[in-house]
């Protein structure tokens, strides 16, 4: 339970990726903050922490609604105080070849994808510098690193995570901070769940280890990376993929 | 009470690591004192902290000595 006394900040926690983070973070012992799209999805979220036995709750987030990030942060360390770990993970795909790619797609990914990681980590440092400890985490994809038709735009904004993550490891890693980024490959979940059947038998043909990946095991390379076992890990793209892309 | 002058001094020096008597009216954080980028900008927060109060971007990045952080925290708090 090397997280006890440790509060999380999870975004898009309602299922997947994001949920399984969540679930990781309070076996650790940590105090976990999910967030949703919806007052529904928060409550689910409370539900399921509660379920767990955790210590934590769901709260409404639309990340592109203006000062919505910071809002949150700013509720959740009047509640529970300050943030010791964020984990970027809230993420849409709005997929097209870019000669059908419309503007709203650009934007809607832009602003959803990229833009609250920014807010989001800003709003939260100033409580980990001042802590001498705090872990950010971003979940980017192995299409960021390998791109990937039909996803100029999902695959830009991951790609601009690596950039970010080594940055922001640079400026504040003296105050004991430490930003890294974990890139899943294809992971079982809803938004690969949508794949057409015959994309996804040839996407297995790419993946060593013949399989999708579950959620679970994304959690697990986040959940590690936040704990101080990975103390001396920062600026890093922690590859998770199945032998998909080897960097 | 400490007066104002007083407790800035205080706080650039628990903030930059260096002896109090090191802290003097004209000294520049950055060329004098040491300060980085980074070491600044915690030292605007913890100024915020100690006189209870926002100070916005574009008036921290016009203190760079410790008499314009007394300056200014006697201008606009006068607490």
């Amino acid at each position: 339970m090397s997280l006890e006394g440790k509060v999380a900040l999870v975004t898009g926690a309602s299922r997947g990726i994001g949920k399984a983070i969540v679930l990781d973070l309070l076996a650790q012992g940590a105090t976990v903050i999910g967030t949703g799209v919806t007052e529904g999805s928060a409550a689910a979220i409370s539900d399921y922490i509660a379920e767990a036995g955790g210590k934590g709750r769901g709260i409404a987030l639309e990340v592109t609604t203006d000062g919505a990030c910071e809002g949150v942060v700013d509720a959740i360390e009047k509640e529970f105080g300050a943030i010791h770990i964020l984990v970027n993970n809230a993420g849409i795909t709005r997929d097209n070849l870019l000669m059908r790619l419309k503007d709203e797609d650009w934007d809607a990914i832009m602003d959803t994808n990229l833009k609250p990681v920014y807010k989001l980590s800003k709003a939260v440092i100033r409580g980990m510098m001042k802590a001498r400890w705090g872990r950010i985490i971003n979940i980017a994809s192995v299409v960021g690193a390998t791109g990937n038709a039909g996803q100029t735009n999902y695959a830009a904004a991951k790609a601009a995570l690596f950039g970010f993550t080594k940055s922001l490891a640079k400026e504040i890693g003296s105050r004991g901070v430490t930003v890294n980024a974990v890139a899943p490959g294809f992971i079982d979940t809803d938004m690969t769940r949508g794949l057409p059947d015959e994309h996804k038998a040839k996407l297995l043909e790419n993946i060593t280890l013949g399989r999708l990946g579950e959620p679970r095991e994304i959690a697990d390379a986040v959940g590690f990376l936040a704990s101080d076992r990975a103390s001396y890990i920062t600026g890093q793209t922690l590859h998770v993929n199945g032998g998909m892309y080897m960097n | 009470m400490e007066n104002i002058e007083q407790r800035v001094k205080k706080i650039v020096a628990e903030q930059l690591g260096v002896p109090e008597t090191d802290v003097k009216n004209e000294s520049s954080f950055v060329n004098d004192l040491g300060a980085d980028s980074l070491d600044t900008v915690e030292l605007v927060m913890a100024l915020e902290e100690e006189f209870e109060c926002e100070i916005p971007d574009e008036d921290a990045e016009k203190i760079t000595t410790v008499q314009q952080a007394i300056d200014y925290v006697s201008a606009n708090l006068g607490k």
